[in-house]
């Protein structure tokens, strides 16, 4: 197994894998230090994911395909949706392994894991049409707008995320607090830019969100700025008139700078169940959402209604939370995910 | 989404009826659907093991009998058992002997506790006529203070607060004595949200709670969390053995199945549901319509008791009558439209009415963006336009197309829908109630 773990390791993805980059950038990081900091996480996941274990009160993989009967199958789809990966993925995973296995084209316990794990990092990765699951970061400058449900992690991603392009990637950046609802939201965004070392665009209060993002994108091109980053106010997908001002933040978006946003980022808390699809599928048809950010990954959920939403909504996880520090921020691995995702 | 399980029960159990009597292999059937219709509503999948296996037991065996068809008999049986798992009515705050009651928040991040902080204080005052204070003990979360202290004070609680120099269980033990210099009655302590397996944090959670000895514990809880719903309420149980739960954003489609698994594993009452980012939107909870959410089929309750806190009862009574006499005006159309939209989006509030749902509400257009638009071309009226539609010609249509930003065509549909509104009214008001189904299919 710690063999194992290292593997993994060295394949994760690193923060130059996960952007396309502008000419003559320079990323900071050292690769070395990048390969000791994921086997920590990585660590850290598995050290969580033995807590999940003992909560559920059998080790799943190991023992799973040690006999191969209905309840062999049984026993993954229960795996599965206790990962919260939904009825409908979990069946199209579950009759695809199944029937390799009937028909004799995989074979043994050991095979038929790897095989599983396979077919579910498939999935993440966008199954025979791959994903674009890089950020292209070469706009001058280059607009983020984060979008979400209440409480998922924006503004935090944010903070995160301003720090790893300055920090990792040697970028500039400038955030946009469009979030000009919730009580002390432009203070909390203000405090996120402090601790990352970048300067905010803010509207007076209840300030339309609209204005706001207009302006941040305004100044980030006066000053040249890399990137513009732009917090929005947390909505729940039911909510058509705030959904419409998505829309319209957008599109005020695009007309100061044409292409603009250019990234997407509709943030997922994983602990959230099949609600999740839900706020894929109108978040994205009120803006065009081009990643997700799995958030809080730290905890005991697994996140599974990320694979969901790549299967059945075509979105891919780009970023994953994993914590409420600076640096609790990593580019997505399918391979990872799905490896944690069963253990 | 609004897949009644009903539909699909009686769908599978169709054939039933010639023989009488369910067999092993239709309640087995039976309890796939029900399986899968739990899980899609995030019930925790051991929940919902244990949960069928007790109504299989029941439905095993069951006479087909009297005015119920089996797949509404498997629905009843279902529907009890789901109710009597969530609790039958809704359960109260304890509050203490000697003032201040003191209430302690705990839930992960982002699940909605420093809202809810503010809503409860909110609610006491109102309906309790308590003094309430509210304490800032999250120190972690940038502005998180800034926070409490805007929504505290919107609801005219008195806030403590020490800024994020000093430490969260200091904070509470000064933040009590002050409730209890100030004569409060009572004191809602907001924590910084805290994973159930971050070991420091649930230590800190447990020194605040000895150092204020709170009145009540209070989990909140999202209403969209999936499976690990019951870690989280085992965990935070274990922990600080909290008392009772807030279920948050049910104002969202969530199906809420965490409420059911939370009550299931912990066996604590969910006191409250919290409905939106503004901080009225707060009521008592009803487990038992919480059981008809879960499977979707249909809230009837919830629906009558929202449209009843709203509609003034007189004004009800005098629309009636001018509905019976066909005296309906677009005057009356505007404020019934801006009464009906303040209880939330048109597609949950029919989402609420049973028979609406499944597969007629996916065909069924429920746009509120159109409703905007209806909204905006009768604002655009004079008020003699609104109390007399034959005026509206000619000219008149384009100024109100101009003034609302829509074109003649869509005034004139709006029009001549309304007229026959108006008469589809005039031949209800001779007979019984309007039928909604068939008002809306009019008026379309
Ligand atoms: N453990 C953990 N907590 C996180 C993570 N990401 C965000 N949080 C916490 O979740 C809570 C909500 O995060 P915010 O960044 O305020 O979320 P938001 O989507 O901006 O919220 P609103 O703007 O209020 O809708 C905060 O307490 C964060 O500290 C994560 O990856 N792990
Ligand atoms: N739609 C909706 N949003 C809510 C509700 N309760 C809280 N929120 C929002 O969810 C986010 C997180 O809430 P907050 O109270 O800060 O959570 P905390 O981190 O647990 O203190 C904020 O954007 C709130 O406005 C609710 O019942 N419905
Ligand atoms: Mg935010
Ligand atoms: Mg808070």
């Amino acid at each position: 197994m710690p063999r194992r773990a290292i593997v993994a390791a060295a394949m994760a993805r690193d923060w130059n894998q996960l952007f396309i980059l502008p000419e003559g950038a320079q990323p900071t990081a050292a690769p070395a230090e990048e390969g000791e900091q994921r086997r920590g996480f990585f660590r850290r996941l598995r050290q969580n994911l033995s807590k999940t274990r003992q909560a559920l009160g059998a080790e799943i993989q190991a023992t799973l395909f040690e006999t191969l009967d209905d309840e062999t199958w049984e026993r993954l789809e229960e795996a599965l949706i206790m990962a919260d990966v939904g009825a409908t993925t979990t069946a199209k995973v579950v009759m695809q392994l199944e029937q390799e296995a009937t028909a004799g084209q995989v074979e043994g316990g050991d095979a038929l894991s790897a095989r599983l794990q396979e077919l579910l990092a498939a999935i993440a990765r966008g199954g025979d049409e791959p994903f674009e699951d890089r950020i292209d970061v070469t706009h001058t400058p280059t607009v983020i707008m984060a979008v979400g449900v209440n409480g998922t992690g924006k503004t935090t991603t944010i903070g995160k995320l301003a720090w790893h392009l300055q920090q990792e990637l040697g970028l500039s950046v400038l955030l946009g607090a469009a979030d000009t609802f919730r009580a002390a939201a432009v203070e909390q965004l203000a405090g996120w830019a402090e601790r990352a070392g970048c300067e905010i665009v803010r509207g007076p209060e209840g300030a339309d969100p609209g204005s706001v993002a207009f302006e941040a994108v305004k100044q980030g091109r006066e000053r040249g700025v890399d990137v513009v980053i732009v917090d929005t106010a947390g909505r729940l997908h039911t909510q058509d008139d705030l959904m419409a001002e998505l829309t319209k933040v957008r599109r005020v978006i695009s007309k100061q700078l044409d292409g603009a946003p250019h990234e997407t980022l509709l943030t997922v808390d994983s602990t959230t169940g099949q609600n999740g699809l839900r706020q894929a599928k109108l978040f994205s048809e009120a803006v065009p959402v081009d990643g997700i950010v799995l958030t809080k990954l730290d905890g005991t959920a697994k996140g599974g209604i990320a694979l969901a939403i790549a299967s059945e909504l075509g979105i891919p996880v780009k970023l994953i939370g994993v914590g409420e520090a600076l640096e609790d921020l990593r580019p997505f691995d399918a391979d990872d995910f799905a490896r944690a995702l069963l253990s | 989404m609004f897949d009644a399980l009903s539909e699909k029960l009686q769908a599978t159990l169709s054939d039933v009826r010639q023989r009488g009597t369910l067999t092993e292999d239709d309640v087995n059937a039976a309890m796939r659907e029900i399986r899968l219709a739990l899980l899609e509503a995030d019930v925790n999948f051991k929940v919902v093991k244990s949960f069928t296996a007790s109504v299989k037991e029941r439905c095993l065996g069951a006479d087909v009998v009297g005015a119920l068809n089996p797949g509404q008999q498997v629905v009843k049986i279902v529907d009890e058992e789901l109710t009597a798992l969530m609790g039958g009515s809704s359960a109260g705050l304890a509050f203490a002997p000697r003032p201040p009651t003191v209430i302690l928040m705990a839930g992960l991040q982002g699940s909605g506790k420093t809202t809810a902080t503010a809503k409860l204080a909110r609610f006491l005052k109102e309906n309790n006529d308590s003094s309430v204070a509210v304490a800032a003990c999250d120190v972690y979360r940038p502005a998180a203070v800034d926070q409490l202290v805007k929504v505290g004070g919107q609801v005219g609680a008195t806030v403590y607060e020490k800024g994020t120099d000093e430490n969260p269980v200091d904070i509470a033990r000064w933040a009590l004595d002050q409730a209890k210099q100030d004569g409060k009655d009572v004191l809602i302590v907001d924590t910084a949200g805290r994973l159930h397996v971050d070991e420091s944090l649930m230590e800190e959670l447990k020194e605040i709670r000895k150092a204020v000895k709170p009145t009540s514990i209070l989990l909140v809880v999202d209403a969209m969390t999936g499976q690990d719903a019951v870690n989280v309420a085992e965990q935070f149980g274990e922990a600080v053995n909290f008392d009772g739960v807030i279920m948050s954003k049910l104002d969202g489609d969530a199906r809420g199945g965490a409420a059911l698994s939370v009550k299931a594993v912990t066996g604590k009452p969910i006191l409250f549901a919290s409905t939106g980012e503004k901080l009225d939107q707060f009521e008592r909870f009803h487990p038992d319509r919480m059981a008809q959410r879960i499977l979707g089929m249909g809230d009837v309750l919830s629906l009558i008791e929202k449209a009843e806190s709203q509609v003034e009862e007189d004004e009800a009574r005098e629309l009636e009558k001018k509905l019976r006499k066909g005296e309906f005006t677009f005057e009356d159309f505007l404020s019934q439209l801006k009464m009906m939209r303040k209880m939330g989006p048109l597609s949950s509030l029919l989402g609420m009415i049973p028979g609406f749902q499944g597969s007629q509400l996916k065909n069924m257009k429920v746009d509120d963006r159109e409703l905007d638009r209806v909204q905006a071309i009768i604002l655009s009226m004079t008020p003699e336009e609104r109390r007399r539609p034959e005026l509206i010609k000619g000219s008149r249509r384009l100024r109100i197309a101009k003034g609302s930003g829509t074109s003649v065509q869509q005034v004139n549909q709006l029009v001549k829908q309304f007229g026959q509104m108006q008469k589809v009214m005039k031949q209800l008001g001779r007979g019984k109630m309007p039928d909604l189904q068939a008002l809306m299919r009019q008026a379309r």
